[in-house]
């Protein structure tokens, strides 16, 4: 019957280990506790969960292995129906917007709607209702106002669409722009900082001798913390799309970043994590680089940061085939927490402003994806992501 | 079997009761997390007071290194000894200074070992003890013997949060979080703490307490010790009931405040909010 227990908090991603298993089956030997439900939560809590962050996933699995729920998908899925799910994606919509969308229905009929009237319609087409063109109420096409709808090809007027089909090349961020942001590089710096921590004792010949030289040839003896600084990040930047409204705020973090680490990767993405990223800008789609590459070659004590303003259809972060660029087979979220469970220590750093990440939905789903650790792009946004990426 | 009950001085819910049981019997070192002030420290001292046990506190710095803990040898008088020809220079043993695990494992009386603050220490601090605190023994290079405990110490952990800890010590740990006290449980504390309370005194303090700390955006929010402090100071100072029950006009600011909220921004936001509060009544 334990390793039942031990399987349905294996499956709600307790993390628990054999070495407490026995613990628990030797205090029970021990009779430590005995018929006594309560007793028994508080002990193989005790013994199985070291960290109170974890508390709540423990309970959950608690109450589904004794009412006798094994499977958390089951579970989800008894409580969670479809229709309740694409609801809450239309929740973000206005009333107006809603009476729009109703004659079009959910992404999957979008998009076979979108492929028929792409064989119905051979020729450009502007204004109106239907057609795939520009301007216009129609579900597809590009700078209209359907808020669910797909844009094809040019710039998009309002940041909603859920689809563009267009392939767009946005330059490499540049890092040779001076940095306006110097206590940025003061807060990212913090990271560097956490690996030497340690007490002062071992002599650094490199700042001894520098210094030395700089006393006019007085010793003054420079000692640092003995560890080496062990400091691995990742970071992904979301570019283009909503992001160009938001480039320039990423290129100064981009700058400070790259100076403060030896260990630091960069990879783009596009408003969301799907199966791969991607490390130059101007051949994004000849060099893709799939995510299982990316957790196979990082080891998880490497950190992770996104920077990205979040704000996207929030088809793009639940459905399979949300991707504005290409058909996904899986949902973004699933890839996001594919890298969150390899990667303790992440970060979204968002530059838009704080107050308005709770009028987009798509920014909630996301922080909820992250445990709440989503960050603005000002000093004290960064400070505390630092300090929590370090912790 | 002796077990840990709460004591005069201290209330101990029941599943700390529970996990300080289970780590005694199971002899797993406890590792006990909780808001600052929550009484983690203290709970070791009552620990060995219910069980008439030695206690060995080892306080960790961040300067400290594991191997403090085990020993030290005091290499430099040991070479001063020499050029003094003092006899005791040949004894490699003299110049051993044992440290608190070292301590704690030959004692007589099965001994309460405290380590108090872990995550204060270099983030390898807890790896480098995992061998010593699961097998309870360690080597001693200088003089080639293996000291192992006499007794298995019970073994307090208390982290404040700052670090996270390594898995693999934390699998060899029992885990328990002390959650900040209901108001029942804080009334039988502060009556642990001051017997002489009156019933009055201490079920209004505790209201503007609980109320103080549902205040939003504290940095800091009070906690159990500073109440005990405040009550104190409020008891002492004999300031009459009234000003307590009298809260209109003073509602965000308590009297002494400043046994209660540490922080000049939480004043501040406390000033802020009792003004607002005077000019909404004003109207």
């Amino acid at each position: 019957m334990l390793i039942y227990f031990f399987d349905c908090l294996k499956k709600h991603q307790v993390p628990v280990s054999l070495t407490e298993l026995l613990d628990l089956i030797n205090g029970l030997d021990k009779q430590l506790v005995f018929a006594d439900q309560d007793d028994f939560y508080h002990f193989s809590r005790c013994c199985l969960v070291k960290d109170e962050k974890h508390f709540d996933k423990f309970d959950r699995a608690f109450k589904a292995f004794f009412d006798g729920l094994q499977s958390v998908e089951g579970m989800l899925e008894a409580l969670i129906p479809d229709d309740w799910l694409r609801s809450e994606i239309t929740k973000q919509l206005t009333d107006e917007q809603k009476d729009k969308v109703k004659s079009i229905g959910d992404l999957n009929k979008l998009i076979e709607e979108f492929k028929k009237r792409l064989e119905e319609q051979k020729e450009r087409h502007e204004g109106g209702n239907k057609w795939i063109g520009t301007g216009g109420t129609s579900p597809f096409g590009h700078s209209g106002y359907h808020p669910n709808g797909m844009r094809v090809g040019g710039a998009g007027g309002n940041r909603q669409a859920a689809k563009i089909w267009e392939r767009r090349d946005f330059k490499n961020l540049d890092n040779d722009a001076q940095i306006s942001a110097r206590n940025i590089q003061i807060a990212l710096r913090r990271l560097r900082k956490f690996a030497r921590t340690g007490a002062e004792d071992q002599l650094d010949i490199n700042d001894t001798i520098s210094s030395t030289a700089k006393n006019a040839g007085m010793l003054d003896i420079k000692m640092v913390p003995e560890r080496h600084n062990a400091v691995k990040v990742l970071v992904f930047f979301d570019v283009g799309g909503s992001m160009d409204y938001h480039v320039k705020a990423v290129q100064e973090l981009f700058n400070a970043v790259r100076t403060e680490f030896k260990h630091l990767e960069f990879y783009y993405f596009h408003n969301f994590i799907y199966e791969s990223v991607w490390k130059d800008n101007l051949r994004r789609h000849e060099e893709r680089i799939p995510i299982g590459e990316i957790l196979n070659k990082y080891s998880r004590d490497y950190k992770v940061i996104f920077v990205g303003d979040a704000a996207m259809s929030p088809y793009e972060v639940m459905q399979p085939g949300g991707s504005i660029e290409h058909w996904n087979e899986e949902a973004g979220s699933v890839w996001m927490k594919r890298l969150l469970s390899s990667y303790d220590k992440a970060a979204w750093i968002n530059p838009e402003a704080e107050d308005g990440w709770k009028y987009t939905q798509s920014t909630q789903l996301i922080r909820d994806l992250l445990e709440d650790r989503m960050y603005p792009l000002t000093v004290n946004g960064l400070e505390k992501s630092m300090a929590n990426l370090t912790k | 079997m002796t077990s840990f009950q709460s004591t005069g001085e201290y209330i101990a819910t029941e599943n700390l009761r529970m996990a300080v049981n289970a780590a005694i019997v199971l002899e797993k070192p406890l590792l006990i997390k909780g808001e600052p002030g929550t009484g983690k420290t203290l709970l070791a001292e009552q620990i060995a007071k219910s069980l008439g046990a030695p206690l060995v506190q080892w306080h960790i710095k961040s300067t400290t290194k594991a191997h403090q803990g085990l020993y030290e040898y005091d290499a430099v008088s040991r070479l001063r000894d020499s050029q003094l020809g003092d006899d005791k220079v040949a004894d490699v043993r003299n110049y051993i200074n044992k440290g608190k695990l070292w301590e704690a494992f030959d004692s007589e009386q099965r001994a309460v070992l405290l380590i108090d603050e872990i995550d204060k220490a270099d983030i390898e601090f807890p790896n480098d003890l995992l061998q010593e605190l699961d097998r309870m023994e360690f080597f001693v290079y200088e003089t080639g013997e293996t000291v192992k405990a006499v007794n298995r110490p019970i073994i307090v952990i208390t982290s404040n949060n700052e670090k996270e800890l390594p898995d693999a010590f934390l699998r060899r740990c029992f885990f328990h979080f002390i959650s900040f006290p209901s108001v029942d449980t804080m009334k039988e504390i502060v009556e642990v703490h001051y017997p002489n309370i009156s019933a009055k005194l201490s079920a209004e303090a505790l209201e503007v307490f609980f109320e103080l700390r549902d205040v939003p955006g504290l940095k800091k929010r009070p906690s159990t010790s500073e109440l005990i402090d405040w009550l104190k100071l409020l008891m002492s100072d004999d300031i009459p009931d009234t000003i307590l029950s009298n809260r209109d006009q003073s509602k965000a600011i308590p009297p002494l405040h400043g046994a209660l909220v540490k922080n000049e921004q939480d004043v501040q936001l406390l000033e802020r909010l009792a003004f607002m509060h005077r000019r909404e009544t004003a109207r």
